[in-house]
């Protein structure tokens, strides 16, 4: 069974269809791209699986369950987390915090256990902040955990979000051009860096890149998106010639 | 049914005051998103302003009308030059502390130059008269404030979609970065709105000094509430729905006075804000827009 | 701003039990010994009162980002509920003050569920509305003396009450922010839709900061109207509301330290006004236009004052 089927997934905003008759899915462990040109509704689809926005036809299946509409804290808890085409870091807040924050879901102690400072709380914010330097530490940001996270270069910002994403524990992790505004070598270093998250936390990850040559080179499977449509899906060979994907691509500078 | 048309008649003319206050409330908040909860009071100083044109400069209503407009007409655009142009770039918090400061100063200022006590407006500016028409009772008052009122909605109307600055004034509530782009001085429009918005206050002002005869330094904060939740009703930063939104709460006002409590009648106005706010958000003639994530 | 908490600094704890312990005994044996006279001890309640207002409404307006304009509603709720307990019903104040909180909590439920959808400012008037709903329905109840209100109410906070429930407002408070509960309510501020992608139900922690905030406001309500002898609605208006408001901008939004000094600078500026009581209102707007225009982002941001910072001012000094 896959780890997540879309069956005909509709959105139009007002009178622009966003996103047409999607189907698609992805196997466990497996490393998708979703491509396209700007305005595509890439983004679009990524909201619509968190949930920020509600599909007005189709379904979601995650793990057999259909998912499609649920709110997103909840999505979030049964294994899909994201990051943003516009960076959402919680500007004010330190790096650590920052991922300390995703860690949530699983608090180890209850309300009243913080409130009177029990021996519990101070046990759970022990294990918090391990947890926390932990994924840091694979980003490495972990030396820059008291910073603002506001005041990190940008690529850094860009690292910091995937490492609260990852701070979730999810199964699926689903990332919005998290190369967008890199140079080619740090581009290159957060390719390499995808890849080996998926080896190490053995998870599925969909990836959105406006760049279609970065997308070829690490993922597995691409599906393109054109005006809300799939055009063409399947091995990165296989979109390299395809005849329609040129052609969409060829609509805008690339 | 006579006595309901009859109810809707009395609550035409407060009504119209409520609109001219809804008025500037939305201009000021399309323009910078300010709640400016000074203007109940810039309401309060333009009745104050007519009242002594009349007793002290023995002018006639119109002219203590203009008068009224044209102080605080300046009276809004000082505020604004002053208070709050320095935290345009701060949060909105900051600011609307700012616009509750004064707000504040405004009222006792008042109270310490003028006492808190209540002042008769003179009724010698209008020896009341009543019509009967179709079986209605219309006085001559409630004409003057209803048509006064309508007079200047339809010159606003007039500045704001014939003339530049009306179009300048659309324009930076739209999009402030592009009107500078296009040349249109942001200053100077938020200057205008100011001012518009705080001459249609006064005129709003002494209509109420009229209107319920009497006048005092606080009158502005309960009218000045209700003015908002018409101008929230009507969609706020939108002109008409300021103008539908001060008829509706006024005729509703009217109406919850006439068949119901009295002790009620405020507490009308914020459940028909409350409604409003939880059914639709955006007012009766607003869209609802989403956040583009 | 967050401290981080990997044990119990018993150092810490030690101290600040001492410190509170001292400014309890000094301000217990000026009391009793008559050093503080009446009008010392009316400006002390309203110190206290102050601050359990402003550091609750700091909860909701400066941690949570939720602009509330309703705060007096709460504690007009909770001074009614306490005073129906204590006067009317006989009960004793304990009884009085849990039920306040109850009561205030269940308005903050109510009012928060529905309202706190709304944004900014839509949210900021929904909550004034309400407020003042609270207060024409009070306004209208004959059992609890209409707009005359209660005169005549037993004088039961004595100092000790009112240093308990200070202490206990803020301790809870604090107490929740530097936690994961704490930090998941500031996600809400920082950015809502990032926080709820994080597995954050942000409506949850929204009505739960509402609801707390409101409780230590019905806390408030209580002890002032068993200090000052009468309530009436029209001193829960929204201009006690924004009064509460100012206190938290002033200090800071997301600074409990900068709550508790607002408070306190808010109460002594007030009493200090009362001599000038013709321009007193105009000097405090003055003021605080002037201090909106010059530190918009209150006295301490939204950092706090701990004893570390103390430290650091010494330290740069030597
Ligand atoms: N909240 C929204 N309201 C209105 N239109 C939207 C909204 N979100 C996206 N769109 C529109 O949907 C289309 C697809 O956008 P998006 O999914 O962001 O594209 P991509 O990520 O592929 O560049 C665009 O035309 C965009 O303007
Ligand atoms: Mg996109």
């Amino acid at each position: 069974m896959s780890l997540m089927e879309i069956k005909n997934l509709h959105k139009s905003f007002g009178g622009l269809t966003a996103v047409l008759n999607f189907n698609f899915d992805i196997e466990k462990e497996e490393l998708v791209g979703l491509i396209g040109p700007n305005g595509a509704g890439k983004t679009t689809v990524f909201n619509l699986i968190t949930g920020v926005y509600k599909p007005d036809e189709g379904r979601i299946f995650f793990n057999g369950q259909d998912i499609a509409g649920l709110p997103p804290y909840t999505i979030c808890k049964k294994g899909i987390a994201r990051t943003f085409q516009n960076i959402r870091l919680f500007n004010d807040l330190t790096v650590l915090d920052n991922v300390k924050i995703a860690l949530h879901k699983d608090v180890p102690y209850s309300l009243m256990g913080a409130i009177c400072r029990t021996p519990r709380f101070f046990r759970g914010e022990k294990k918090i902040e391990d947890k926390a330097l932990e994924y840091l530490k694979i980003f490495n940001l972990d030396n820059k955990k008291d910073e603002i996270a506001s005041n990190l270069p940008y690529g850094e910002q860009r690292r910091l979000e995937i490492a609260r994403a990852l701070a979730t524990s999810p199964s699926l992790l689903i990332l919005d051009e998290p190369a967008a505004g890199m140079n080619p070598q740090e581009t290159h270093d957060l390719m390499n860096l995808i890849a080996s998250i998926r080896e190490r936390f053995k998870l599925s990850i969909l990836l959105i890149e406006h760049d279609m040559s970065l997308v070829m080179g690490v993922c597995e499977r691409i599906y393109v998106l054109d005006y809300g449509q799939i055009i063409a899906e399947g091995l990165p060979e296989k979109i390299r010639n395809d005849k329609k994907v040129i052609e969409a691509y060829l609509g805008e500078e690339v | 049914m006579l006595e309901f048309m009859q109810q809707i008649v009395n609550g035409l003319s407060l009504g119209a005051i409520y609109a001219l206050i809804a008025l500037g409330y939305t201009m000021v908040y399309g323009i910078i998103k300010l709640i400016n909860f000074a203007h109940g009071d810039i309401m309060m100083v333009g009745a104050f302003v007519g009242f002594f044109s009349v007793t002290m400069l023995g002018v006639n209503i119109f002219v203590a009308l203009l008068a009224a407009m044209a102080f605080c007409a300046l009276l809004g655009v000082a505020i604004e030059k002053v208070a709050y142009k320095p935290l345009r770039q701060s949060t909105r918090i900051a600011a609307l502390i700012t616009a509750i400061g004064v707000s504040l100063f405004l009222e006792y200022v008042m109270v310490y130059f003028f006492t808190p006590n209540q002042r008769v407006f003179p009724a010698e500016t209008f020896s009341l008269h009543n019509y009967h028409i179709a079986g209605l009772v219309i006085s001559n008052k409630d004409m003057f404030v209803f048509g006064s009122a309508i007079i200047l909605m339809i010159i606003l109307q007039y500045i704001i979609k014939r003339t530049r600055t009306g179009k300048a004034m659309r324009a930076v509530s739209i999009d402030q970065e592009a009107a500078v782009l296009m040349g249109i001085s942001v200053d100077k429009t938020i200057s205008i709105t100011f001012a518009i918005g705080s001459a249609l206050a006064a005129a709003a002002g002494v209509l109420i000094g009229i209107y319920y005869n009497t006048i005092n330094p606080l009158m502005g904060i309960i009218p000045g509430l209700k003015a908002f939740v018409a101008a929230v009703l009507g969609g706020i930063g939108i002109i008409p729905g300021a103008m539908v939104g001060g008829f509706v709460m006024g005729m509703l006002e009217t109406m919850v006075s006439g068949y119901g409590s009295s002790l009620y009648r405020d507490a009308v106005a914020f459940g028909v804000l409350i409604l409003i706010l939880l059914i639709k958000p955006s007012g009766l003639f607003g869209k609802n827009t989403g956040e583009k994530v | 701003m967050q401290t981080i908490i990997k044990n119990w600094n018993w150092r810490k704890f030690v101290f600040e039990v001492l410190v509170l312990t001292g400014i309890f005994m000094l301000i217990q044996y000026g009391i009793s010994n008559g050093l503080l006279n009446s009008y010392h001890q009316i400006n002390l309640s309203s110190m206290c009162i102050n601050i359990m207002l402003a550091v609750s409404l700091s909860l909701i307006n400066g941690f949570t980002g939720q602009l509330s304009l309703g705060h007096a509603g709460f504690m007009a709720v909770g001074a009614y509920t306490s005073v129906v307990m204590t006067n009317m019903l006989g009960q004793p104040f304990i009884l009085g003050i849990l039920m306040a909180c109850l009561m205030a909590g269940l308005a903050g439920f109510i009012i928060g569920v529905p309202t706190l959808r709304l944004k900014g400012d839509y949210l900021a008037i929904a909550t004034l509305g309400f407020g003042e709903i609270i207060r024409v329905v009070l306004q209208n109840i004959d059992y609890v003396g209409g707009p005359a209100g209660i005169l005549g109410i037993t004088q039961l906070t004595t100092w000790p009450w009112l240093f308990a429930a200070t202490v206990l407002t803020v301790v809870v408070i604090v107490n929740l922010i530097n936690s994961s509960y704490g930090r998941a309510i500031i996600s809400v501020r920082e950015d809502e839709i990032a926080s709820e992608l994080m597995g954050i139900n942000t409506t949850y922690y929204k009505v739960l900061a509402f609801v707390i905030g409101a409780m230590f406001a019905g806390l408030a309500g209580a002890m002032y109207a068993h200090y000052f002898y009468i309530i009436k609605p029209g001193t829960f208006n929204f201009m006690k509301s924004f009064d509460i408001l100012v206190m938290v901008v002033l200090g800071g939004l997301g600074s409990t330290t900068g709550a508790v000094i607002a408070a306190i600078f808010i109460t002594l500026l007030t009493a200090a006004l009362q001599k000038w009581a013709a321009i007193r209102m105009i000097l405090y707007a003055f003021i605080l236009i002037v201090i909106m225009i010059y530190r918009p982002q209150g006295l301490m941001g939204n950092k706090e004052l701990t004893t570390k910072t103390f430290g650091r001012v010494w330290g740069d000094k030597k």
